[in-house]
């Protein structure tokens, strides 16, 4: 630690470096009263930076559905949303991007947003029980993107397998518009009691403010402006910007944390993540309406010789900010001891609402803490949105174009051995998804399902987005994304409970960007309100784009849902011989946006299949009382790849026992449509015979269409005269794709 | 009957093995922290899984210098019941209470998912519920479970019949396709010359409940149950 600091000559250069604009600049000497400082300079950098400001946001995001009687938390108030489940309990979750790190740095970039996301959820006094992702690449023929679905999978995996949490659930896709930029957004789960929720807020004239975790370093520094830019050629010079993870002390700072929080020891407490200590302090004193005083020379370092300028904006990993109930530091002190960790009082809490950084007692910055955040001095930008020219001629098809296929059963194993319908064994059987031993449902089926210790209840889990669709349209992509999530918590025995989205999307200055950005915004809260979602908070990454294009719109939801009784726990899988398989829903003529035409006919484009909410909303409805009466023994959501992909995957996706059938559809649509054809609101049951009239009954007496299709049993799948394949062929196309992708040697 | 679960920093299925002696198998059960050099009274040690002290050397590496272990030691020589799984497997070959080591998996990979275990020996404390030849379902979740060792060694391994679990497919052949980490001869645990101290790299604990997808590990446990009922099953004391 340098002993004095002389501040670097701040000029427009500097300013333009910092990412600021000159009506910025002169709002920050507004607020001031004068020029800023260096370290100032550096504090408003970030703070201001899309990526802690949602300055280009927030406008939008406040006109999505808030309010909700179980919602224990406003929205994006707190490091996590959480929601009651009843028994005292609440369940704690957020998703979060780690886009631009991981894209440079493949391996800590994935590792440190999961180390960040887990860090939110034991912040609000939850202990992890989950830990999901939704991860988009470019193809995997391009042996750069091989080696960062590789590095990823490794972070994600050696993250959350050391620090203990299991990984269930996610989603893999692949498209070109990832190739720059591939989106990482990681997902955590936890499980608080009411009465222990801790909040991020600082307050009490006097309070201690404690710094806990690891030592700081030089490592992350303007991590959130860089994630502020574009991807370019000198990104790969931004390196030093990743943080490097540690999921052991990550371990050790949960179990201490939760400890502390148990014990009442505190008054609030906050992760250091983006912008580190500048963030944590202020947004921490800004809640609290109070001031905060930081001693820069006190913050323990692991290098020498650090300016309060880089202690203030570093992002080392597994650090937390504790403002601390004054006399009580030594228990704090002694539990942090106990687990091998620092624990140092840095400052304490003002009454003069200003974050003041003091080095050896010479004040290096001051700020209002209010002036930093969201809320409060923070610009709000709402941006021109212009409708991309193209999109018109993107949803144009003419089928007559797409001749029928001569064999469909080599039509269907293309699909299922396809890139984006493969099975994904490949990637989650490096996560250790059973730990902690509550997994009832893991990866592999429509949601993952945990059980809860001590209740008779579970919750269902699942990441959803179909970014082809938002990318066509992307009002009714994102109406989609959340239909579906939610269709895939109702099919594994849940009531949707609540949403989190993480809003991945290219430059906010570009009005074709904000168009989609604006539209999936609109189609999400129309769909939310629709199904009774509330949004509990997420994470917008804007600047996924390189030079040569901007990533497919990409609002990726994460949906919670509660099961209310284990016996209710459903799986996509077809069970027994004999079994009665039925379609609910309706298929239409609809092949645009499909997997379909982008597999077999290498073309992205065409209308995204028609969604109506009211209808999404009764097949919902009435399948959980399907389920809840025990009328259902498996059911499959009809998403990407169709009825095929989803009768295929009914028959072999529980692999120690797969099982045949035999369908017959009868439609007039066209064959392709038929078979690969994604209309919407769609799910595959099956039922044991006694019961199949009881429930067509119940869907009779509903609006929606319930159609019988066959039967469960043999040694191969059969629908119509179209396809007939044996199980093994079925197997061997969808579980060897992946590592036959991944582990080619050239 | 009172079990003990150690506790090593970065242990993280501690709580897991926990929760299976006194939910499931309905016996007590403590926690024992790794600085501590008092067992507290305990007749069975389950070394956990997990990532003691990160495993960022080698796994188990470090663990086996914990004061915690000089005690575990000890209660070993003296004929005391340990069970190591996964992390504690390794820890116990760190340590030396058990031949060869765990390296990494062949393919160099984490891998998470059900195997197949054939019983070899039903006349260990930790099998005696089992069958002989009996197949069971339990889950891996390991990056280093590779057993290794060398040829003479593995021969008086297998001679001395301490070779306890195998990866077998489901038929019960421990075929190439079986072994999902490249371990030698298909090992997946081992026990001591003596008999009274385990080393498996699958999860008995987390195989004891329908709803977690096997009840097969039960029988690790009662299999330890029914040992400490029976002394001369169990070893000295």
């Amino acid at each position: 630690m340098a002993e004095t600091f002389t501040q670097p000559q701040v000029t427009p250069e500097l300013v333009e470096k910092h990412g600021l604009n000159p009506e910025e600049y002169e709002r920050i000497k507004e607020i001031l009263g004068r020029e800023p400082n260096y370290t100032e300079l550096g504090i408003f950098s970030v703070m201001w930076s899309e990526h802690c400001s949602y300055k280009n946001s927030i406008a939008l995001l406040k006109t999505l559905p808030r309010e909700g009687e179980m919602l224990l938390t406003g929205t994006g108030e707190e490091n996590a949303g959480a929601v009651d489940i009843g028994d005292g309990l609440a369940v704690v979750f957020k998703i979060e991007s780690h886009n631009h790190p991981s894209a440079i740095e493949p391996y800590q970039g994935a590792a440190t947003g999961v180390g960040g996301i887990l860090r939110d959820i034991f912040t609000m006094g939850a202990r992890p029980i989950a830990s999901l992702n939704s991860l988009r690449f470019g193809s995997p023929d391009n042996p750069r993107v091989r080696y960062l679905v590789d590095g990823v999978v490794r972070g994600i995996g050696d993250y959350g397998n050391s620090f203990g949490v299991p990984t269930v659930a996610g989603e893999v896709f692949f498209d070109d518009s990832y190739t720059a930029n591939p989106l990482i957004n990681a997902m955590a789960v936890g499980i608080a009691k009411h009465d222990r929720l801790a909040t991020a807020t600082a307050k009490g004239e006097g309070n201690p403010i404690m710094m806990v975790g690891s030592k700081t370093g030089r490592d992350g520094i303007h991590g959130a402006t860089f994630a502020s830019e574009e991807i370019s050629e000198e990104s790969e010079e931004k390196r030093p910007s990743v943080q490097i993870g540690d999921p052991f002390t990550e371990k050790l700072l949960l179990e201490a944390t939760l400890e502390i929080i148990e014990k009442d020891l505190i008054i609030g407490i906050q992760d250091m993540g983006a912008a580190g200590l500048t963030c944590s302090s202020s947004e921490m004193a800004a809640r609290g309406k109070a001031g905060v005083e930081i001693h820069i020379d006190r913050v323990p370092v692991r290098e020498s010789g650090m300016t309060p300028y880089e202690i203030l904006l570093s992002e080392s990993q597994e650090r937390m900010l504790v403002c601390v109930r004054k006399g009580k530091e030594n228990e704090v002190r002694a539990i942090f001891d106990k687990w091998d960790l620092d624990s140092t009082i840095v400052g304490r809490v003002t009454s003069d609402g200003m974050m003041t950084v003091r080095l050896n007692g010479e004040i290096v910055s001051r700020i209002p803490a209010e002036s930093l955040v969201l809320g409060g001095g923070v610009p709000v930008y709402r941006r021109d949105t212009k409708r991309p020219a193209n999109l018109d001629e993107l949803m144009n098809i003419d089928l007559r174009d797409y001749p029928l296929e001569r064999d469909w059963n080599d039509t269907l194993l293309r699909m299922l051995a396809s890139p984006n319908l493969c099975h994904k064994g490949w990637v989650f059987e490096q996560y250790d998804s059973m730990v902690r031993t509550n997994t009832a449902v893991g990866p592999g089926s429509d949601a993952a399902v945990l059980r809860l210790r001590k209740t008779n209840k579970a919750l269902a889990m699942a990441t959803d987005c179909n970014a082809r669709y938002c990318y066509l349209n992307p009002r009714l992509g994102a109406q989609s994304a959340i239909a579906e999530a939610a269709r895939n918590i109702v099919c594994s025995g849940g009531k949707p409970l609540a949403i989190t989205n993480c809003l991945n999307f290219g430059n906010p200055y570009k009005p074709e960007i904000y168009y989609g950005f604006a539209e999936s915004v609109a189609g999400m809260g129309e769909a939310c309100r629709a199904l009774d979602t509330p949004v509990t908070g997420g994470n917008v990454s804007f600047y996924n784009e390189d030079p040569q294009r901007a990533v497919f719109p990409t609002p990726v939801i994460g949906m919670i849902g509660l099961i209310e009784n284990l016996k209710h726990i459903t799986t996509q899988w077809f069970k027994d011989e004999g079994d009665v398989i039925f379609l609910l829903g309706e298929t239409k003529e609809e092949l645009g946006a499909s997997e379909y035409l982008c597999t077999i006919h290498d073309h992205t484009g065409g209308p995204v299949p028609h969604l109506d909410l009211e209808v999404e909303k009764k097949l919902q409805e009435t399948l959980l009382v399907a389920i809840r009466r025990g009328l259902v023994k498996s059911a499959h959501d009809v998403s990407d790849g169709g009825l095929a992909v989803a009768l295929a995957e009914g028959c072999i996706s529980n692999r120690q026992l797969p099982i045949g059938a035999s369908v017959q559809l009868d439609s007039s649509v066209r064959v392709d449509c038929l078979l690969f054809g994604e209309s919407q609101s769609r799910v595959i049951v099956t039922t044991s015979a006694q019961d199949a009239d009881q429930l067509s009954e119940l869907f009779s007496d509903s609006s929606i269409t319930c159609k019988r299709l066959g039967t469960v049993g043999g040694e191969s799948l059969r629908i119509n005269e179209l396809i007939d394949l044996p199980l093994t062929r079925l197997i061997d196309a969808y579980y060897n794709a992946m590592s036959q992708l991944m582990d080619r040697v050239e | 009957m009172k079990f003990g679960v150690v506790t090593f920093p970065g242990s993280n299925c501690d709580y897991d093995a926990y929760a299976a002696v006194r939910h499931v198998l309905g016996e007590e059960v403590e926690f024992l922290w790794h600085r501590s050099s008092d067992l507290l009274g305990v007749e069975v040690v389950i070394l956990p899984g997990g990532f003691s002290y990160g495993d960022y050397l080698r796994a188990g590496a470090i663990a086996r210098f914990s004061p915690l272990m000089e005690e575990v030691v000890r209660f070993a020589h003296s004929g005391g019941v340990v069970i190591g799984i996964c992390n504690g497997f390794q820890v116990l070959t760190e340590v030396g209470l058990l031949p060869g080591a765990l390296i990494r998996n062949r393919h160099l990979r984490f891998s998470c998912r059900y195997v197949h275990l054939r019983v070899e020996r039903n006349d260990t404390c930790f099998t005696s519920a089992c069958e002989k030849g009996e197949v069971m379902k339990m889950p891996i979740a390991h990056g280093e479970g590779n057993y290794y060792n060398f040829d003479g060694d593995i021969s008086r391994l297998e001679d001395a019949g301490q070779v306890v679990f195998r990866y077998v497919d489901r038929d019960g052949n421990a075929t190439q396709e079986a072994n999902p980490n490249g371990s030698i001869r298909n090992i997946a645990g081992i026990v001591n010359a003596e008999g009274n101290v385990l080393g498996m790299m699958p999860h008995p604990e987390r195989a004891v409940e329908e709803i977690l997808g096997s009840v097969d590990g039960l029988k690790v446990f009662e299999s330890i149950r029914s040992a400490l009922l029976t002394p001369n099953l169990a070893g000295r004391h």
